[in-house]
Formats: structure tokens, sequence, C-alpha cells
């Protein structure tokens, strides 16, 4: 089970421009794949494809495999796949807790057991007691945090990053940066990261690829 | 289920216009079995046209809407054009949603109340006019019309001016004012030159059916409209609720007019256009940066005016409704009471409770509709063209007399004239248009990311829907209800024609109290007639802040 998540042979085109031709990239457990590449490049859109959000607009072709199993044809929620966007997305008129509960896969029955469960999520990323406050409250890391807590309780098989830190300032983006990649490390999660930014990349530490004018350099 | 909500939607909503016209239109050249009209013929309208005054009713009809309609127009731009650029105007937006909640015949009453022969105003001049009993004026419904024009400038002048700032949200009129200020351009030359002619394009349907409105509205020309002759609309309603059967033709023929007028209004307005930026254009390019002097101090005038007339004549309603005598020179009353309201209480619970059944209905039908094109539209990513939007306007575009006599008709032929859900529907036609155009943009606005979260999240389309766009629009959703629910109120001809007179709301009630009533009585009605769209607004503003006020992040 090396190659956890597998993207093979897409090509994505919006009427006669193609944005993504022919990609194939594997990414292993516990590995950050990073895909580099100008904007316009097509990395959004491939993520896209991969969350099964893509506007019919766009022509598609190829196939993504989670664990083994074609995720193709399946509706977005019901992929498994997490994605975290520049910004953090947290829903307004849910609490910290309650954006939790929302990601919380619902196998976890009972009332305590899932407030338990998120108890625990938030010590982890060290907000224990904030169950309750408004995410409009939160500093911009607090909110990040939250955000990537609420995608891992879905019990994600693979994670997507769509250039999660460049909205942060830099001090905040490195700290941040190590602890995503530390928690779905420790999680055992095949990462895809999207970023124009070569610090991401490195810090990831993974294969990269460069989409756009460019071929695949692996 | 939800691909065919637009269809839906549209045959729910054109269905009735269409079948209504070809009703009304049919009986015009005398086709009507039911009343004994087996043939062809052009006698409805020689009918129409021998009929005494109708030279000058139809001269009336078109005078009165287009007055009505320039005026509030050319006031709109004026007072954007003057003072976009000054605090005022950013206060003004709140301002405007109270103004046009309140529905036009209430404050036509109101209206009436303050400029009729006993009215407050000659009650204002009577001291120094030397009156004591009240002046020989021909008011309200003077021969000319002017008060019909003004009773409608002020209800229609608002609705303009929340069109076109609007219109102003989607320019970055800010940026390009800064460029034109250090052009040396004075604040309104660079708006009446630079930002009109972008937005105009998104005024053109608002003003149509501003247009078509003031051609023939019927409860409005009731109350303040000249009688002898009166305006088309009022004239050919009067025909139709005849005991005389044989009035049904030239009655149709005379609907008929009405929606040729309204057209023919649109064409020549679209002339106009033509015309105007021809001229403008010249205008543009000669590069005078206008001073423009007196525009602010004229724009704060007619806003002032308008804003005025709104709110003197609620508070006549109030005090009417409170008075117990108020003699004429008298500028208040000689004293409060309560009896009015206690010896109309139970009379008007009927009403009350009819109105606020319908409009309930009508408004969650509307938004049920509205929300699944909506989400349909989320779900597919098909953004509707422009001819939809014309649609949309449809119902506002056609002259309700051209067609709800069709539908009455209809009514009767699928034995539903005279239910509830016969009004409901014909109160729908035209709270659906309001509740689109005030829920789609904030809907198309949330950013879809929220929903391919939630969907990474495990969640699937119906929960997206339910557990996070719907929440998070909760206060369009609530504006939207409040837009709708006033509409619903404000109807007076649907109410009257799809449920053949059996069911009394405040705006029937009010209206037809109007004409000779007690004023006391007809202050009552009308009054709480403009305070409960009011009340659903207030509690729209309020409700969203109460359940969110733990949640900054959806804080306005």
């Amino acid at each position: 089970m090396s190659s956890a998540l597998v993207i093979s042979d897409v090509t994505i085109a919006l009427g006669a421009r193609r944005l993504i031709e022919r990609l194939s990239l594997t990414t292993a457990r516990g590995v950050v794949t990073t895909l580099m590449g100008p904007s316009g490049s097509g990395k959004s859109t491939l993520l896209a494809y991969v969350c099964g959000t893509l506007d019919p607009a766009f022509d598609a072709s190829g196939s993504v495999t989670v664990d083994g199993e074609d995720i193709t044809a399946l509706p977005p929620e019901r992929r498994r796949i997490g994605i975290l966007f520049q910004d953090d997305l947290l829903f307004p008129h849910l609490s910290v807790g309650g954006n939790l509960s929302f990601g919380l896969a619902p196998r976890l029955k009972g009332r305590a057991a899932r407030r338990a469960r998120i108890e625990r999520a938030l010590a982890e990323i060290d907000m224990a007691g904030f169950a309750d406050r408004d995410p409009a409250t939160l500093s911009g890391g607090q909110r990040a945090r939250v955000a990537l807590a609420r995608a891992l309780l879905s019990e994600p098989r693979a994670l997507l990053l769509d250039e999660p830190f460049s909205k942060l300032d830099a001090a905040l983006k490195q700290r941040f940066r190590r602890f995503v990649f530390d928690h779905a490390t420790a999680h055992g999660l095949p990462v895809l990261l999207v970023t124009h930014d070569p610090d991401d990349a490195e810090a990831a530490g993974g294969p990269v690829h460069v989409l756009g004018g460019f071929h695949d350099t692996e | 289920m939800l691909r065919a909500a637009p269809a839906l939607t549209l045959l729910a909503f054109l269905g009735p216009i269409a079948g209504g016209l070809i009703f009304t239109i049919l009986p015009a050249f005398g086709w009507l079995p039911a009343l004994g009209g087996n043939e062809f013929s052009l006698a409805p309208w020689l009918r129409l046209f021998a009929a005494p005054g109708i030279g000058a009713s139809i001269a009336l009809t078109i005078g009165t809407g287009f007055a009505a309609t320039l005026i509030a127009f050319a006031g709109a731009v004026l007072i954007v054009a003057a003072l976009h650029d000054t605090r005022v105007f950013g206060r003004l937006h709140g301002l405007l949603a109270p103004l046009l909640a309140t529905p036009h015949s209430s404050i036509a009453i109101g209206f009436a109340f303050l400029i009729a022969p006993s009215g407050w105003f000659a009650r204002l001049a009577a001291p120094l006019a030397g009156w004591d009993r009240p002046p020989d004026l021909p008011l309200p419904q003077d021969p000319w019309g002017a008060a019909f024009v003004v009773g409608l400038t002020i209800k229609e002048l608002p609705y303009l001016l929340l069109m076109t700032m609007a219109a102003l949200n989607q320019v970055p009129w800010r940026a390009q004012r800064d460029v034109a200020r250090t052009l040396g351009y004075r604040p309104a030359a660079f708006w009446l030159k630079a930002v009109l002619p972008q937005i105009y394009a998104q005024l053109r349907l608002p003003i149509y059916a501003v247009l078509t409105y003031s051609l023939s509205a019927v409860d409005v020309a009731l109350i303040l409209a000249p009688n002898t002759p009166a305006p088309l609309s009022p004239t050919v309603v009067r025909w139709f609720l005849d005991r005389d059967l044989a009035l049904y033709f030239p009655a149709a023929a005379g609907a008929c007019l009405q929606l040729a007028i309204a057209v023919l209004a649109i064409a020549l307005w679209r002339a106009g256009e033509i015309a105007a930026w021809r001229i403008a254009g010249g205008w543009i390019e000669r590069g005078g940066r206008g001073a423009l002097a007196g525009t602010p101090l004229a724009a704060r005038a007619v806003g002032g005016a308008v804003a005025g007339a709104n709110l003197l004549a609620v508070a006549m309603l109030i005090a009417w409704s409170l008075a117990s005598s108020w003699r004429f020179p008298d500028i208040a009353p000689a004293g409060w009471t309560l009896a009015t309201w206690s010896a109309q209480g139970a009379e008007l619970r009927d009403p009350l409770l009819t109105t606020i059944a319908v409009a309930c209905t009508a408004t969650m039908l509307a938004i049920a509709l509205v929300v699944a094109c909506l989400e349909n539209e989320r779900r597919r990513h098909v953004a509707p063209g422009a001819a939809v939007l014309w649609l949309l306007y449809l119902p506002l575009l056609v002259p309700q007399t051209a067609f709800l006599f069709g539908v009455q008709l209809l009514l009767v032929r699928l034995d539903l004239d005279g239910s509830l859900l016969a009004v409901v529907w014909s109160h729908l036609l035209f709270v659906l248009p309001y509740v689109f155009l005030s829920l789609a943009d904030p809907w198309r606005a949330l950013d879809p990311r929220y929903a391919r979260t939630a969907a990474a999240l495990g969640a699937t389309q119906g929960a997206t829907l339910r557990r996070v766009v719907l929440p998070m629009l909760l206060r369009p959703l609530l504006a939207a209800f409040a837009v709708g629910f006033a509409v619903s109120v404000g109807q007076y001809l649907p109410t009257l024609f799809a449920g053949a007179g059996r069911f009394a709301t405040l705006t029937t009630e009010a209206v037809t109290l109007s004409s000779g009533g007690d004023r006391r009585i007809v202050a009552v009605y009308a009054f709480v007639q403009s305070a409960l769209p009011l009340l659903v607004y207030a509690g729209a503003l309020a409700l969203p802040a109460l359940l969110w006020r733990r949640r900054r992040g959806l804080a306005l």
C-alpha cells in the first residue's frame, strides 16, 4: 500500500484550451507531493477534479484511485478526500465545536462521545476549551488550525492543499506548514500540495511536479 | 425534481399570464360563449370608443403615467448624482426599505388626508388664508391628475432610487470618481456623464415596470385620480364589476387597449432613450466639468419632500385612527381615544388574518420555487441568460388589468374562482419576481468553496443546502420574505379578481372604505395595512441579529 493516491492520465480542457495534459502522479501514505506552476496553469482545477467538484464546463478524462479504489465516478461527498483552501472557510454560522462536528464522521454516535472526540481534537491543535467560541473571534492561525482539524475529523483517505499557506504572514506560515505536514504524516495520509511558493515545496520534502509549459520532471 | 424547478416556476408564472391575456383578448373581439358571445366582431371596441369621456380617460392615463415615471426617474437620478459622495447617501439604504414596504394604497390614503380641502395642509394654511371652513378645492381627486401623479411618484421614486443604488454596486465607481475628480469633474457632472451611461441598462426593466404600473394602477387611482373621467384601468375595472354583464365586452376591449398603451409607452420610452443618448453623447464629448449649481440642494429638497410625504401620510393615518373628533381648522384632534380601534377590532380580525395567511403562503411558495431554481443553478453551474430576467419581469411589465380579467375567466372554467388557492396563486405572480430579485445576488455571491468544503467533509448536496447554504443566507432569505410579504399585502386587483370578491384583505377593505367612509375607520385599516409589512421587515432584521448574535462572521 505505498501508492495511496493515484492520478492516472488526467486531461482537463476548457473548450479548445487544454489546462492539464495527460498528467499522472502517485502519492504514497505520509508523503507530501507538491504540484507547482504559475496561476492559470490549472493546479486548482486538478484539485477540483480529484475532489469531484469540477465545474461541468470543463471536459475531463482520466481516473483517480485512493487505496486501490477508483473514485472517479463517485460524488464528492463519498470520495473522502479532504481539502484545505487559501481561506479557512470555517462556517460562520456554527461555533468552533459545531464546525468540527460538521466534519466528524457520523459513524461516531452519541452526543457525549462526539463532544469528547471534538475536545480531544481541539487539545491536539492546542485549542482545548474553544468548542463554544465563535470562529470570527479567533486569530488567523487558530482558524487555520481548526480548518485542518475539521478536515482530519472527517477521516479522509487523502488530503489536498490548495495554497493554504499563501495568505498567512511569514512566521505563522512556517509554523502552520510544519503543523499541517506533521499532522497529515501522523495520520498516514497521502498529501497533494498545490503552490507557487518554492519554500512550500522545499518544506514539504516530497516529490515536486511542475505544471504549465514544463513537462512532468519525475 | 430540482432540474425541473426552473421550468415549473416559469409555468406557474407564465401560464396564468398567457392564459389570462388570451381570455382577455377573445371577449374583446366578441368571443365569450358563456355570455352569448359566439362570433367575432368589433362591437366591443365600438362600444368602448363610444363610451362618454373615453378620449379624456385615455389622455389622462397616458399623461399621468408618463409624468409619474419621468418625475420619479429624474428625481432618483438627481438624488444619486448629487449626493452619491455624501454621508447622507450611506444612510439612505436603511431608510428606503421601510419606505418601500408600505403599500401604495395606504400611503395614497394618508396622502389624501394631507391634501384634501379639509386635510392637514389646508388646516396649516387656514390661519393665513382666513379659512374657517374647508376651501372649495378640487382635491384630492383633481381633474388634471396632479394628486394622482404625486401619489404615484412618492412611492415609485424610492423604488427607482433603490434600483439605482443596487446597479451602482456593479460598477467600480469610487475609483472612477477619483480619476474624474482629478480631471476636474464636479461630482454630479461625473455621475451623469460617466456612471449613468454604465448602469442605465440595469435600470431599464425597473423603469419599464414603473411605467406600466403608473399607466395602469387601479387602487391608487381610486383614491387619488379624478373619476369624471377616470383613467382607463379603474374605468375598465368598474365595467367588469358592473351588474350589467354586457359591459364585459367593452371592458375586455378596454383591457386590451390598456395593454397596447403599455406596450407602446415602453416602445416610446425606448425611442426616447436612444434620442437622449444621441444628445448626451455630444454633451459628454464637449467635456464640460459642469458645476451644475444647486444640485445638492435640489436633491436634498426632493428627497426630503418624498420622505416627508410618506412619513406625514403615515402620521395622518395614526392621528385619524386615534382622534376622538377633529374639526376643520384644528391642527390636532380635540382629543385622543382608542374608541375607533376597539369598535373596529372585531371587524379588523378577519381581513387581517386573511392578509397574513395569503401573504405568508404566497411568499413561502415563492421562496421555495426561487430556492429550488437557484440551487439547481448552483449545482449544475448554469447561469441563466438575460431573457430569463425579462420573463421574471413580465408580470410587472404587463398591466394587471390586461390579464387578470382573463385569469378570472380561466378560474371560473377550472372552478377555482373565489378559492384561496386562486388568490395565493395570483399574489405569487407578483411576489415571485421580487423574491427572486432580492435573493439571486446574495445566493450567487456565496463563496462556492463553502459547499465544496462541506462536500469534502462528507455532506450530501441536500445536507449542504440545509446545513450550510440556507443558514449562511438566513439574512437575505428573511429579507426576501419581508419583501414578498409587503408585495402581497399591497395587492388589490389580484385579490379582488382571483378571489371573486370573496376575500377581504386589509388592502381591499381600506380601498373600498376610502371612498366616502369615516376617516377614522379608514385610517385604522390603512394604518394596519402599512404597519404589518413594516413589522415583518423589522422582524426580518431582528431575527438574524438575535440568532446570530454570537456569530460575528455573519454580522453586517
